[in-house]
């Protein structure tokens, strides 16, 4: 039997996994100390566990656990990263190479380095979605003190050539630093195998509780400071103060053991579903996928449905089925996804996409749903759309005048 | 965002979806709105040259619910009334018809200036002068 509502938005959010839950509740009731209590029980037990976590989470991107720096999430490592690394290392250099599909949280933090006197490059992506490896490599210049690329992209889930982009780096004693949020926990991934120096991940996108990221930063070879963005107690080896959250941190620790131990078959399956959904789709006339084929995680696909926009779209079946659309017909610019535009989609067919995000609880049931019920409600618009029966008549619309608000 | 009960009923059960013939005189035809803006709005009347009433209305659009939902409700309206009648809807009215919020007031700005494409293609087609609309309303 089929349960409703679908969820097909894993890369906005995944539930906590029910062995997480029952990981993190001694934590705040019973073992409810401060990892900073350094002179009591309630202290040593809540640092015990903190530093279990933090053995669990470095083990799953290959790295030492003293590389670990807690944070609340993504969006802060992404910060500290980024400010903490163009303030050390100012000395060196104020250039930042960073690519225009990241997310708002590394784009908006280039922003700020640039109205603090840094100087910043955006390279555009090809229209897969990944960066041109020649392009990175001209845009290197003698200040150049870091490249901020992220492994994956959060709307396409294209996964860009890191151990080629730091390579590059290491020739120039450059850091490298990623923004992993969608890949840690969905791909295998090795700091030391992959070259990067930092990179920013967070809990709540595989199966752990929201409020809890981490960034990390490497110790050897070479050693990486940040300075920090909080001041305080000096937590986390002085890198980013505030009482640890220790429920979170056992919560981040435990899905980072899942996502080891059962990784490997859990992207055979979601794979599978996620092939099985993405060649159905594109079976509809006038349907295109977003993004490289073959780079991509194995969970998402994004797809657009020419002449049909993506919010209505959606309201033929979002009491049921929770996916998300590049149209942004909500909000006050009624500018469609920027991820999009710079594959070089025209604004109509960035209008008309959905990304499909699937799980570690999606099934093929659910997979044959949804595949049913977006045909139809494609069908049924296209129906009802002037762009459509324009495009069935063989009218060129690119010769219509069309009044621009 | 959730939808109103009546964006949501004229999203499932639009009404007058369709095509008119736009070589007729009697027919006019208004396109408003832009594939890269997200909404595209086809809006037709056809007046019946004996007492100049619209006998029939009928849109297709491009657009999210709240846009289906503008054009469908302006093509109800506009049956039945004459030119003079339809030229008075106002977006505002729409709005408050379908509870849009105001992220989704463009929606009905669009259907008002479908209708009003639409009278004036049916104007012109009939020797008639187009007519000037107030440009008042910020797109």
């Amino acid at each position: 039997m089929l349960k409703f509502p679908i969820y097909l938005d894993h890369n906005a959010t995944t539930p906590c996994d029910p062995r997480v839950v029952e990981a993190m509740i001694p934590y705040f009731t019973n073992n409810f100390g401060n990892a900073a209590s350094r002179n009591h029980p309630f202290g040593w037990q809540a640092e015990e566990a903190v530093d279990y976590a933090r053995e669990q989470v470095a083990k799953l991107i290959g790295a030492d656990p003293k590389e670990i720096i807690f944070t609340s999430g993504a969006t802060e490592a992404d910060n500290l990263a980024i400010k903490g690394v163009f303030e050390m290392y100012a000395s060196k250099g104020n250039h930042i190479i960073t690519c225009n599909i990241e997310h708002k949280a590394v784009l908006d933090t280039c922003k700020h380095i640039e109205k603090e006197g840094g100087e910043v490059t955006y390279l555009k992506v090809k229209d897969n979605g990944l960066i041109d490896l020649a392009e990175l490599e001209a845009a290197i210049k003698p200040n150049t003190i870091l490249i901020a690329i992220m492994y994956a992209n959060n709307e396409i889930g294209t996964i860009m050539p890191m151990k080629e982009i730091s390579a590059i780096a290491k020739k120039k004693g450059i850091l490298v630093f990623s923004d992993a949020t969608q890949a840690v926990g969905k791909i295998p991934i090795d700091v030391n195998k992959d070259g990067i120096d930092l990179m920013a991940f967070s809990a709540h996108k595989m199966y752990g509780p929201k409020g809890i990221g981490a960034l990390y930063v490497r110790r050897k070879n070479p050693r990486v400071k940040v300075t920090a963005q909080i001041d305080g107690g000096g937590h986390e080896r002085g890198m980013r103060s505030g009482t640890l959250n220790v429920p979170g941190i056992v919560g981040f620790g435990k899905a980072c053991e899942i996502c080891i131990n059962e990784m490997e078959e859990e992207t055979a399956r979601v794979s599978k579903l996620r092939d099985k959904l993405q060649n159905e789709l594109l079976k509809i006339e006038e349907s295109y996928l977003n993004g490289d084929k073959e780079h991509k995680l194995p969970h998402v696909t994004n797809i657009s449905f020419k002449y049909v926009e993506g919010e209505g779209l959606m309201m033929g079946f979002n009491k049921e089925i929770a996916v998300s659309s590049g149209s942004a017909c909500t909000s006050a610019s009624l500018e469609p996804s920027y991820v999009l535009k710079a594959l070089g989609l025209g604004d109509d067919l960035a209008h008309s996409s959905l990304r499909f995000g699937l799980g570690r609880f999606t099934t093929e049931e659910q997979i044959d749903y949804t595949v049913e019920q977006v045909t139809n409600t494609v069908n049924k618009l296209r129906e009802m759309s002037p762009l459509w029966e324009m495009y069935k008549e063989g009218i060129d619309m690119s010769t219509i005048e069309w009044a621009h608000h | 965002m959730a939808y109103s009960e009546k964006v949501l009923n004229h999203y499932t059960n639009p009404q007058n979806v369709g095509t008119l013939d736009k070589s007729k005189s009697n027919v006019g035809t208004g396109l408003v709105g832009a594939p890269e803006c997200g909404d595209v709005m086809r809006l037709q009347i056809e007046v019946d040259e004996a007492t100049g009433v619209i006998k029939d209305a009928k849109f297709k659009t491009f657009g999210c619910g709240s846009a289906i939902a503008s054009s469908s409700l302006a093509t109800e309206w506009l049956k039945g009334k004459n030119i003079d009648e339809a030229m008075k809807i106002d977006n505002m009215e729409i709005v408050e018809e379908l509870h849009l919020p105001p992220v989704k007031i463009h929606c009905s700005v669009l259907a008002e200036d479908a209708i009003k494409a639409a009278i004036n293609d049916y104007r012109v087609k009939n020797g008639l002068e187009a007519l000037k609309f107030d440009e008042s309303i910020v797109h």
